[in-house]
């Protein structure tokens, strides 16, 4: 049984539409790719799934019980763990208050977080808009994972980074799927990274799903026709 | 540079030297003079909670200090006339007791916060501000309009409220309760500050939406402070109606809920100590340029905008040259 399911996701950002009928599954311990070119609506899925923004039709449900109603905070605690685009940390907690002022008991705490990304240990005690920007992408996935999720959502975690940054963060994305078998919905662009770790991919075009399946069935031609890579 | 927290100390040690000298050299006047500084600073902790850490900026915290000097009006004005509050159903005396009507003021102004952080934490920037201005406004009105305990005029308590073991009409002894008061309450507040709740608290300050997105509920956490925040204010407030023996519809203007502002920016907004410093350098300048001019508020301007204007993080962010709080 899938751990999250979304049926025909409509929603608007008031008068545009940006969603017109969004399908897509995350299994248990299953890494799904969310790819689109920029504009397609990754974000606003996202957006739809962590409660951040009303769907006008469709759909949520996450383990078994329908969340299309639950405002965002409550669909957290269930276990939607949101590492947004653009690094947000708060800018002037320190690295630990950061990752503290989130947690929920469970596997993941700040020992774990530091094992996954030494370097958040080394720079405890350093406030958050000192980091650097890979240093900060490694503290909001912490942040998420500190929630102690059953999904993780990473959200372009790996957009404007120096490659070798973003080894870095894949490397302990493949960790995360090895170790513990979370469940991970990913967006990004870069199909090469992605090979790495993802089993399935859901690929956006103008809103709506238009093709989903196994990572390895995506051949060149399909990306080609609807990423343009 | 001065690390803040050797800045905090010396403040307190200040403010306590201030006090003891003035007993030693027996000037009472002095001592009343440093009593009000750390009652205000009360309830300037109070309001840092709220407006710093959280970034609600309320312009009404002077509904908490007038409840909680009404608090104590109402049951020492009870006691000192030997009648009862109500009858019926069941029977409320007047207390002279300044623990008992301590909590009373708690209990009445926490209980007036959640209702009040109810309606107004739904709107947020400039709406804050108005309903929080229109609920201070609303009880300034009530207190003016309720004739039973002096309306317009106030209402004189004759003597101190008794606590027990203490002369508390010895100025030294009553400073001594008050200081003790602020010591507790700036602890608990620290250990608040820093706690989860407090972290939490931060980020829901920086970005509700980052909070929510974490599973916590930003709404809770605001109207949890808040409640706590007018809870302190309304403690300062008994305190300062113990200190003049007198209450009055002033407590509950808007004027009042300004000062409780200038005292937090003056000393540095989420600053520890902000409050402390900034109600003692008010109550100085209050005392010597008051001496000076009768238009002793125009050099206060004047020192409010050069601090909001070169000295960010107020004066305990000037001092030790550091525009963030130490975490």
């Amino acid at each position: 049984m899938a751990l999250l399911k979304i049926s025909d996701i409509q929603a608007s950002y008031g008068a545009s539409q940006a969603l017109f009928g969004v399908d897509l599954e995350v299994g248990d311990g299953e890494v799904v790719a969310l790819m689109g070119r920029n504009g397609m609506g990754k974000s606003t899925t996202i957006k739809v799934i962590c409660r951040l923004l009303k769907n006008s039709s469709g759909t949520i449900d996450f383990a078994g019980a329908s969340i299309t109603k639950l405002p965002g905070h409550r669909v957290a605690r269930m276990g939607i763990g949101l590492c947004p685009e653009g690094r947000r940390c708060f800018s002037n907690l320190t690295v630990y208050e950061n990752l503290v002022a989130a947690s929920r008991s469970g596997e993941w705490n700040f020992e774990r977080v530091v094992e996954l990304f030494p370097r958040l240990g080394e720079r405890r005690n350093q406030y958050a808009n000192s980091l650097s920007g890979g240093e900060q992408q490694m503290l909001a996935i912490s942040r998420a994972l500190m929630t102690n999720p059953r999904l993780l959502i990473l959200d372009e975690a790996t957009e404007g980074l120096a490659p070798v940054v973003r080894q870095e963060i894949w490397a302990a994305i493949s960790k995360l799927k090895a170790e513990t078998g979370l469940s991970i919905l990913v967006v990004d662009k870069t199909i090469a990274e992605l090979a790495n770790v993802a089993d399935r991919a859901v690929i956006l075009e103008r809103g709506k799903s238009v093709w989903s399946g196994d990572f390895t069935a995506l051949t060149p031609e399909i990306s080609e026709q609807y990423l343009g890579v | 540079m001065i690390s803040e927290r050797f800045l905090n100390y010396t403040v307190a040690l200040l403010i306590l030297g201030m006090a003891l000298g003035a007993w030693v050299m027996d000037e009472p006047f002095l001592i009343t003079l440093t009593t009000k500084a750390v009652i205000l600073a009360l309830a300037g902790v109070g309001l840092n909670l709220a407006l710093g850490q959280g970034g609600l900026i309320s312009l009404g915290h002077a509904a908490f200090f007038g409840l909680g000097g009404y608090a104590m009006g109402v049951l020492a004005s009870h006691a000192q006339n030997f009648t009862p509050i109500m009858e019926t159903p069941f029977l409320i005396e007047g207390t002279n007791s300044m623990p008992i009507i301590w909590l009373v003021a708690i209990v009445v102004s926490s209980f007036f916060a959640f209702v009040i952080g109810l309606f107004s934490l739904r709107t947020s920037g400039v709406y804050f501000i108005m309903v929080t201005l229109a609920f201070g406004q609303m009880l300034y009105y009530f207190s003016i309009s309720w004739p039973a305990y002096g309306g317009e005029d106030g209402l004189s308590i004759y003597v101190r409220n008794s606590f027990p073991g203490l002369n508390t009409l010895d100025p030294i002894q009553f400073f001594g309760i008050c200081f003790v008061v602020l010591m507790v309450v700036i602890y608990g507040v620290n250990r608040l500050t820093h706690s989860s709740f407090g972290l939490a608290l931060n980020g829901a300050r920086q970005n509700a939406q980052r909070i929510r997105t974490v599973g916590l509920n930003p709404f809770k956490i605001q109207l949890i402070a808040f409640t706590i925040s007018g809870a302190i204010t309304g403690l300062a407030g008994a305190l300062f109606a113990d200190l003049n023996r007198f209450i009055s519809p002033t407590m509950f203007s808007w004027q009042t809920s300004g000062e409780i502002m200038v005292f937090i920016i003056l000393g540095g907004v989420a600053r520890l100590y902000g409050p402390v410093v900034g109600a003692a350098l008010f109550i100085l300048l209050e005392h010597w340029l008051g001496g000076l001019s009768e238009f002793w508020h125009i050099y206060l301007g004047v020192i409010l905008l050069s601090v909001v204007l070169f000295a960010r993080g107020g004066l305990i962010g000037a001092l030790s040259k550091k525009e963030n709080a130490d975490a």
